[in-house]
């Protein structure tokens, strides 16, 4: 190579570099097995050694680490402490009243929550609101899912505050602080990339089973995202607003706390509505460590498969999500609502005579709702009745692509397939992102995993393939048309706030367990950002630029293809990330149902509490996730670096 | 007849600011005489050259420029929210570059008050509490400080709106705001940076009426930066004109617009009528010694010497000949022509 003139190289970056590689590649994938090898299965003896250290080293931490004035247990046990009482405290006032830290507490009556509940409505939004956040906890009643709810409610109503109260920390010292800001955002990353279930051992080991380590495991899933918005929020307030602080004398504590941070309440509170939807969104996976609760009862109906009861507790976490979802955003936009005082003095009047009368006090058995036999019927009967038909589809889907595709991608070299990734990495960003791209691949590899990793590609490809296969034609059409668009933003809206597992119950319903069932799973979840980035993308593109397409005669067609797509591109990208994105956080979950990704690895790890095990695998996961997202980011750039388009 | 050259408030000597790395000792190294391509060449962008001006007690001093010429840059280096590279700043005979942080802190809280081109005002409080807001920073107990606010709301002309958030507020009466925050602290030095930019035309021209009310009133020491020469023109006493980083030209109005220094000053210029600069006595024929101190000839119009020959041309519309002309203290210095009032008018 190093005899080759510049000129004669450039011609090698052309497609002609592609082709060759591919042909390399191809060659050596068919014929390069009995060549070498190690090239394909990373040699037992040379795996790296890193599970077994980690589990040691947590168990260290926990029996044997002394941070000087106390012990690593006893810093654990503090944090357990200070996260337990208010929990006991808030639980006890929601559904069971009792001794909390020597306080007697009564439970409040269910009526003095919804009231309160739709109290703040009236605050945050007016009637409306009100009437739907009633409706919201009314509903949670009627189907006798209250004292469930309440748990939940319990726990979320303790993460929330510490996941915004520690983001908003994380986010204003890296602001304050470039270093910290530059140390922090890798590991923000991977903390957003690994799979929970990954460091749930950890915390298992660390806090216990129980609502505490729940509680923890949710603060830290949820709070990444808080501490990325305030910084992001605080680094795009005007230049202005900080040359206003510093004129008028202010000192570097009332410059963040009295000018800074409050200016840039609208974007923080987009932070605090994400922390609410992720708190919502762990509450299944939080009660595998205990967190009880509407988690619970879906995570049992789940696996007794009893689809009734699962859709009904799910249900219940989509109401509470939506209700506090529509609060906390209510508030952000902060039109306000009513005045609190009648209000007020009615609850308390409700409240009292609900104390006095325990008749009030719960919610009466008499009035409660179950369609989950209903449900479970119809399901029953869907398949009793199209049994075959659903059969036929199933293997026609797995013998047809999934096997063949799955059989293809496992008999690829690791070592071709880490070569393939470098080169696109160098191809798009340079050295740097083809190191990276390489190495992590490699990285995979040498813990062992190459074949978790494999059917975890081939899952989470197919799947991103399928969303965006039925992504983009509804994303084109929907940003034509405006009456259409609304509607379609209301659903992926809501989709988005529906926690994960919503999407395995009818799939494990209809198609039992298997690749298949994950994999429809996997686009019904990961659909959404996918129509999402597609519509936005196109909705974006400069009118002027239609305009002028329009002007010269282009058919609306031609105006699609030939400057739409092209303009839109890059947001289209961004939307193939997120899919992706989505669908390795969603691929995690549906282990399971059985699939024998690194996502099943994980949970293995999980229920035998082996913290090596789990962490590896998942960083394997957020290898995968990184390097997906760092190539199809270098792409974006590129393609509006070509277009000429601002980042 | 020019004022008295007032006394200086605020001088700079010397001032550089250069972005990029190791500004200072690229300064050093190649000495004050650098040329901007020269340090350009070294990825670093001059923003402000070698700047000496003297900003004298009670003056409207205003710093004009195209975007990009450092004018910006240069009024935050005199309140040390941009760290000069080299220079002096002396303020009250105290070199401002060698102050600490916690005596900027001092002296920015009760001798500055500046106001943004995009106000700045904190979105989440009302009116009255951004005015206040310099004051609460300072530690003021609450009634007093919005006591002083609600007078500083009157001023500009917004009672009434006093629990009005900013977005309620139309851009003008935002930046009203803003500029009674800026005096809410009573400072000495008031910094306006292009202050009415983002207003529309006939906002920005009630607003500059506002704004020379207010000065009648208040007599600050002011510096104002502004892109728009007629808006230089119209408010200041003094100008200096920018120009890729340096000053090319300071004068008062009339100065600049009668003999500008180089070309680029000159494009500025072409477009102004004389007769909206002239002031009124610098064309009139003076009046020999003091004959005319008891007020002999008082019967007809008469205009102040400061007044623009454009102010005073319609004096002559009744078909008078000449027009009394009287010093600041109301004595009449001399006449004005409507000879000198045409040439001047035909000049353009």
């Amino acid at each position: 190579m190093a005899a080759l003139s510049p000129l004669r190289l450039r011609h090698w970056q052309g497609p002609g570099l592609w082709a060759g590689a591919l042909a390399l590649f191809a060659a050596f994938a068919l014929w390069g097995r009995d060549l070498a090898p190690w090239a394909f299965d990373w040699p037992r003896k040379a795996v790296l050694p890193v599970r077994r250290p980690i589990s040691d080293a947590v168990k260290w931490l926990m029996n044997h680490a002394d941070l000087g004035l106390f012990t690593f247990r006893e810093a654990t046990r503090a944090i357990a402490a200070a996260v337990e009482f208010p929990y006991r405290l808030v639980l006890a006032l929601l559904s069971e009243g009792g001794q909390a830290a020597g306080l007697a507490v009564p439970a409040l009556p269910w009526v003095t929550v919804v009231g309160a509940a739709a109290l703040l409505g009236w605050r945050a939004g007016g009637a409306g609101l009100a009437a739907l956040v009633a409706a919201c906890f009314g509903f949670v009643a009627l189907f006798g899912q209250w004292d469930a709810a309440m748990v939940t409610l319990a726990s979320v109503l303790i993460a929330v505050p510490l996941g915004v109260a520690g983001g908003l920390l994380l986010g204003v010292a890296a602001w304050r602080w470039r270093w910290l800001d530059r140390a922090l955002v890798p590991v923000l990353d991977l903390m957003q990339t690994i799979p929970v279930f990954a460091y749930l051992v950890p915390i298992l080991i660390l806090f216990g089973f129980g609502p505490t380590a729940a509680v923890v495991a949710t603060v830290i899933y949820a709070l990444p995202p808080m501490a990325r918005v305030t910084t992001l929020a605080l680094a795009r307030m005007p230049a202005e607003t900080h040359d206003l602080g510093r004129m008028i004398g202010c000192t570097r504590r009332q410059m963040t706390w009295r000018v800074m941070v409050p200016s840039a309440r609208d974007g923080l509170m987009v932070g605090v509505n994400q922390v609410i939807m992720l708190s919502l969104n762990m509450v299944i996976i939080a009660s595998m460590i205990g967190a009880g609760g509407l988690g619970f009862e879906v995570l049992g109906a789940l696996r007794r498969l009893d689809f009734g009861a699962g859709l009904e507790a799910g249900l219940a976490i989509v109401v509470l999500a939506v209700a506090m979802d529509r609060l906390s955003q209510a508030f952000a936009a902060g039109r306000g609502g009513g005045r609190l005082g009648p209000g007020l003095w009615l609850l308390a009047g409700v409240t009292l005579a609900a104390l006095m009368l325990p008749a009030l006090r719960d919610y009466p058995d008499g009035w409660r709702l179950s369609t989950g036999p209903f449900w479970s019927d119809v399901m029953r009967w869907i398949n009793v009745t199209f049994h075959d038909s659903l059969e036929a589809v199933k293997d026609a889907a797995l013998l047809g692509v999934l096997v063949p595709v799955k059989r293809f991608l496992l008999g690829l070299p690791w070592l071709g397939v880490a070569g393939l990734l470098a080169l696109a990495g160098w191809r798009l960003g340079g050295w740097r992102l083809a190191t990276l791209a390489g190495g992590l691949a490699v990285l995979i590899a040498a813990t062992g995993l190459w074949e978790q990793a494999m059917i975890t590609v081939y899952l989470c490809g197919l799947s991103v393939a399928v969303a965006m296969l039925i992504g983009l034609p509804i994303g084109i059409l929907a940003a034509e048309r405006d009456g259409l668009w609304q509607v379609v933003r209301l659903m992926i809206d809501t989709a988005q706030t529906l926690p994960s597992f919503v999407y395995l119950m009818p799939a494990v319903m209809l198609f039992r367990v298997g690749d298949f069932t994950a994999m429809l799973a996997i686009v019904a979840f990961a659909v959404a950002p996918a129509i999402r980035y597609t519509a936005l993308g196109l909705r974006g593109v400069d009118p002027r630029l239609i305009e002028a397409g329009r002007a010269m005669g282009c058919t609306r067609w031609q105006i699609l293809t030939r400057i739409k797509l092209r303009m839109a591109l890059p947001e289209i990208l961004l939307g193939l990330n997120q899919t992706i994105m989505f669908a390795l956080s969603m691929l995690v979950i549906t282990a399971l149902v059985g699939t024998r990704d690194l996502g099943q690895e994980v949970y293995v790890a999980l229920t035998k509490a082996d913290a090596g095990r789990g962490l590896v695998a998942g960083l394997c996961v957020a290898f995968i996730a990184i390097i997906a997202d760092r190539l199809i980011q270098a792409g974006a750039a590129r393609a509006r670096a070509r277009l000429g388009l601002l980042p | 007849m020019p004022r008295p050259k007032p006394e200086p408030k605020l001088v700079c000597r010397n001032v550089w600011k250069i972005f990029g790395p190791h500004g200072a000792a690229a300064l050093d190294r190649l000495g004050h005489g650098v040329s901007a391509e020269r340090l350009a060449a070294l990825g670093l962008v001059p923003a402000v050259r070698a700047v000496d001006l003297e900003i004298g007690e009670g003056e409207i001093f205003v710093i004009m420029g195209l975007s990009g010429s450092g004018k910006s840059t240069l009024v935050r280096c005199l309140s040390r929210l941009v760290e000069p590279t080299a220079g002096e700043i002396i303020f009250h005979g105290q070199n401002l570059l060698a102050a600490s942080e916690s005596e900027m802190i001092r002296l920015r809280r009760h001798t500055m008050g500046m106001v943004f081109q995009h106000f700045a005002l904190l979105p989440h409080m009302t009116v009255v509490q951004n005015v206040a807001f310099p004051l609460e920073v300072q530690g003021q107990p609450r009634d007093q400080r919005e006591a002083t606010a609600r007078r500083m709301i009157a001023l500009v002309g917004l009672a009434g709106r006093e629990q009005a958030l900013p977005r309620q507020l139309s851009g003008g009466q935002q930046q009203r705001v803003g500029i009674a925050r800026s005096l809410a602290a009573d400072p000495e030095l008031w910094f306006l940076d292009e202050p009415f930019s983002a207003l529309d035309p006939l906002i920005r021209r009630e607003m500059q009426d506002e704004f020379l009310r207010l000065q009648s009133v208040l007599k600050k020491t002011i510096v104002f930066i502004t892109h728009d020469f007629d808006e230089a023109i119209r408010l200041a006493d003094r100008i200096a004109i920018m120009k890729d980083g340096a000053v090319v030209q300071v004068g008062t109005p009339e100065q600049i617009v009668l003999s500008p220094a180089t070309d680029y000053v000159r494009e500025f210029t072409r477009a102004v009528p004389r007769a909206k600069v002239v002031r009124a006595g610098s064309v009139m024929a003076p009046v020999a010694g003091h004959a005319a101190e008891a007020g002999a000839g008082r019967d007809g119009p008469c205009i102040p010497a400061r007044s623009t020959v454009a102010e005073a041309a319609p004096l002559f519309a009744a078909g008078a000949e000449a027009v009394a002309v009287t010093d600041a203290e109301g004595r009449i210095s001399g006449h004005l022509h409507r000879q000198a009032v045409i040439e001047l008018m035909l000049a353009g």
